[in-house]
């Protein structure tokens, strides 16, 4: 049996990877589940676990290779297979940027996994391959027909991009993502010049910072006729281009795709937290209990809300909503290059103290770099607190192609009304960014009002 | 007389002219028409349309000189070219008519005479039967096109140094003729001449004919005409023309030596040059350059309120250009936003036989322009449908980008060249590489099969050489 080994698509937003290094060398043995490659995509990296058993028989990009998703890197085969047909083939095209996040109604397999249709591949030992977990949507999913008056959205968030063969071409050659350049041609569609005005992607090509001129080209100094204000010259130059690291460029190029062609609507509500906080505290007590975080509760009360309010863990699939039955909560964490918003999975029915474990562990990988690729896709909703950095409320930019986010801000203590007398309590702001294709403001309103009534019980978080 | 009020003026009804009358009346606005001559300007009653009535004519006479080929024994046979010539205008007759209709039945009001711009909104129309003012309320058009050039010191007396517009009314056939100018019209009759038996003088100045085309183009012409017996001299120069008794004498500098040619008749082919005297330009200021009106991309000129399209506003001298035009400048009058004309892809056709056609740039272009190139070429020695048909003369020539597979220029040589150019021109529209042509069935057999083996052979991997 061969197993092709493909630049796996570790993000909707990923398009070439690079292999970092091998974790196993040409003939080693190798079975399903095992680490084979550490990638790197363009927001982190990622370890890359086989789902074939074998040997590695051939490592087809080597350390530092970049490729574009779907590309063949290694092949895995029994010790006596004969590989050269496929070692020698090249490696099925990389599908182009807009097919990778094509809706279909129903499951579609994305371009990573196309080209690996090996039957023997099917029933892989150990963990779910990397590759296959992503898109384990139709257990999870159901689709919701739109109503006809919502239809046609203007640019459904991963829908087709209408582009020219020779725009795709170039912008393949180019790097330009197409999902993000506006099209002038007939109908809106994407023509070569739209993309040869669209910026490329990120080049290492980058003006350095130093001296502002060549040595050998010394300023001719003029003698000041009288004495005048002088500034002594400065050495540092004016300013610097810094190069976007892969993840900034990253964000940069995914939240105008959300912002721009997302109709984003907004609603804010005060939570009392005062009952959360004392709950926490006293949990927090218990010897050998994980330190449960605010960000915890909140994540906890908004997997039960969502599920009760399903409209919301709902997002636009091409003409369809697709209404998901998990929450899975992509947290929003913060590194000194940008952010990463790793997955906590089946937070609906995961006790509040995983939860603490598994995004504690999440946070930590993801600022480390070490996130699998399953952690990195498939959220069906995310939050993002900003209240460590004593943030009063704000609103996020929903990472697309999910329907809606929460921003959170801090718990302040601040002088309450209540039973017509003023005492501190503590009060927490939170606003959901709603996609409003999919959700409307009522939608919204009381997804927050169910959020607040179980952080303001928060015994019901417990059972 | 009061003037008469339309939204919109379009004066001469070429190509240019009665298409943008026609789209300006689509779009609901009132049209008047001025014509000095008969409707449908120099294309449809002194150009394209005669002309190609006398060329197909050519090629009839062509298949009965080949009779014998396809095993068929012709009697005695007259080909007799002043029929050709009535033939021809019955042909200009009926398209002209056609104009006249379509302007009936778009309500479109024909002016007879000259028009003369007498402000930006206003013309005055000279006619027969007195003058008429017209007031433009939204624009005025003006398409009056182009006319023959001459060379310094010649002039054309339509009778032995004719123009095309001689050269396609003149019922007498010269037994010998001098070609001035190996462009498309030059070429064309001296393909219907040639036909009909004239001996035919071809003179270019430049190192080639059809100078625009590419090189293997021009290389293939001028070997076929030259094994019809059409003498064909490139890089001459025409020092003088003068008519002498029984002809015409022409001296040329060839290799720095002078020499005097002599012929029946000489047609000057040279070009043509904007046709726009008298027509008040310069009162109003309308800025030109090299003779032709500057216009913008929705082809107004520098006075607002006044466009300008077809061979007086330059680019291509073509009849499909300026019908281009018309539209853009009609729905820019109608407040609509077109796509402008895009002057890098107009197909550009000569119908002498083989015929010749292509689009875009020529592979010497497209290598000057330092993109690496790949260039596809596919006989139609190699095409069934061709060799079936019994004209298996000339080649598919494709030139594309290397890395991207764009399709820079397309050249074709050979049987319904004019027509199998349209596959590439919609191609370069959509932005089609060479992948999507490759991707194309294409019917078998026909002769856009070599098409689409050029554009496999651009790609390496032709299948039938």
């Amino acid at each position: 049996m061969i197993t092709k080994v493909f630049m796996p698509k570790l993000s909707d937003a990923m398009e070439t990877g690079k292999v970092i290094k091998w974790l196993k060398k040409e003939g080693d043995a190798v079975k399903g589940g095992d680490l084979i490659a550490e990638i790197e995509t363009d927001k982190a990296n990622v370890e890359l676990e086989a789902f074939g058993a074998g040997v590695l028989r051939k490592i087809v990009i080597g350390e530092g290779g970049q490729v574009p998703v779907g590309d063949l890197i290694g092949v895995i085969a029994d010790p006596a297979e004969d590989i050269s047909s496929v070692a020698a083939a090249p490696a099925k095209p990389a599908a182009p940027p807009a097919a990778a996040s094509a809706p279909a109604p129903g499951p579609k397999p994305g371009p990573a996994s196309a080209p690996a249709p090996q039957p023997a591949a099917a029933a892989p030992a150990g963990p779910l391959p990397a590759m296959e977990s992503y898109q384990s949507v139709p257990a999870t999913a159901e689709v919701v027909p739109m109503a006809p008056a919502a239809a046609a959205p203007a640019a459904p968030a991963g829908g087709r991009v209408k582009a020219s063969p020779l725009a795709r071409k170039i912008a393949g050659q180019t790097g330009v993502d197409l999902r993000v350049v506006q099209g002038t041609g007939p109908g809106g569609r994407i023509i070569r010049r739209d993309v040869e005005a669209a910026p490329a992607a990120p080049r290492p090509a980058v003006v350095p910072a130093g001296a502002p001129q060549p040595a050998g080209a010394p300023r001719p100094t003029a003698v000041p006729a009288r004495p005048q204000f002088v500034i002594p010259p400065r050495a540092e130059a004016e300013f610097e281009d810094v190069p976007m690291s892969p993840m900034r460029a990253a964000i940069a190029k995914r939240m105008p795709m959300s912002k721009a062609p997302v109709p984003h609507f907004y609603v804010t509500s005060e939570v009392a937290m005062d009952g959360a906080w004392s709950l926490r505290e006293g949990l927090n007590a218990l010897e050998g209990q994980p330190k449960i975080s605010v960000t915890d509760l909140v994540i906890k009360a908004v997997a039960l809300a969502l599920l009760k309010n399903s409209g919301i863990n709902a997002q636009l699939n091409g003409q369809a909503i697709r209404v998901h039955h998990r929450a899975h909560i992509g947290i929003a964490v913060a590194l000194d290059q940008g952010l990463i918003t790793p997955v906590l999975r089946d937070c609906d029915i995961k006790p509040l103290g995983r939860i603490a474990v598994e995004s504690r562990d999440l946070a930590d990988r993801a600022r480390g770099g070490k996130l699998r690729a399953q952690e990195m896709t498939g959220a069906t909703f995310s939050i993002s607190n900003l209240g460590m950095y004593d943030v009063e409320e704000f609103s996020a930019i929903i990472n697309p192609p999910e329907g809606a986010i929460l921003a959170v801000g801090s718990v302040l203590q601040k002088p309450v009304v209540e039973d017509g007398e003023i005492r501190v309590g503590r009060r927490m702001k939170m606003t959901i960014s709603c996609d409003h294709r999919v959700m409307d403001g009522a939608m919204g309103a009381r997804f927050l009002q169910d959020v607040k009534r179980l952080l303001e019980e928060p015994l019901r978080l417990l059972v | 007389m009061a003037a008469q009020q339309f939204d919109v003026v379009v004066v001469g009804t070429g190509p240019g002219g009665y298409v943008a009358a026609i789209r300006c009346a689509q779009l609901g606005l009132s049209v008047a028409t001025v014509e000095d001559d008969r409707p449908g300007g120099v294309c449809l009653n002194w150009g394209c349309i005669p002309t190609k009535a006398l060329l197909r004519n050519a090629e009839v006479v062509g298949l009965f000189n080949r009779a014998k080929e396809f095993g068929i024994t012709v009697g005695e046979w007259k080909a007799d070219y002043a029929q050709a010539v009535q033939r021809s205008r019955r042909v200009a007759d009926r398209m002209a008519k056609g104009v006249e209709f379509l302007f009936r039945k778009n309500k479109i009001t024909l002016f007879l005479g000259r028009g003369t711009l007498k402000g930006a909104r206003v013309v005055e129309v000279a006619g027969k039967d007195g003058t008429a003012t017209l007031e433009a309320k939204r624009a005025v058009i003006l398409a009056t096109g182009s006319e023959p050039r001459s060379l310094p010191g010649v002039t054309i007396d339509e009778k032995r140094i004719v123009s095309s517009t001689g050269a396609v009314t003149n019922e007498g056939r010269p037994g010998s003729l001098i070609v001035i100018g190996a462009g498309a019209v030059g070429i064309e009759f001296a393909d219907v001449f040639a036909a009909y038996g004239a001996s035919v003088t071809v003179l270019e100045a430049l190192p080639r004919v059809l100078p625009i085309e590419d090189e293997e183009v021009s290389t293939q012409i001028a070997r076929l005409f030259s094994r019809r017996d059409i003498t064909i001299r490139t890089g001459v120069k025409v020092k003088g023309v003068t008519p002498v008794r029984e002809g015409v004498s022409v001296e040329v500098e060839a290799e720095g030596k002078i020499e005097t040619l002599k012929a029946d008749q000489v047609l000057m082919a040279v070009g043509r040059a904007a046709r726009t005297r008298g027509l008040g330009l310069e009162t109003l200021g309308v800025a030109t350059e090299h003779g032709f009106v500057t216009v913008s991309a929705t082809m107004e000129t520098s006075v607002k309120g006044v466009y300008s399209i077809g061979d007086m506003a330059g680019h291509q001298l073509l009849a499909h250009k300026a019908m281009a035009e018309g539209v853009v400048a009609a729905e820019a009058i109608a407040g609509q936003s077109p796509r402008p004309v895009d002057y890098g892809n107009v197909p550009s056709c000569t119908y002498c036989h083989p015929q010749v056609a292509s689009i875009g740039l020529t592979e010497a272009a497209a290598r000057a322009g330092g993109r690496e190139i790949a260039v596809g070429k596919f006989p139609f020695t190699a095409s069934g449908k061709a060799v079936a048909q019994g004209e298996t003369e000339g080649f598919v020539k494709v030139v594309a980008d290397k890395a991207t597979g764009e399709i820079l220029g397309v050249h074709i040589v050979g049987p319904e060249a004019t027509e199998l150019i349209h596959e590439f021109a919609v191609g370069r529209t959509l932005e089609a590489t060479l992948d999507e042509f490759v991707h194309t069935m294409h019917a078998h057999p026909t002769l856009s099969e070599a098409a689409f083996e050029a554009t496999l052979a651009a790609l390496g991997h032709p299948i039938h050489i």
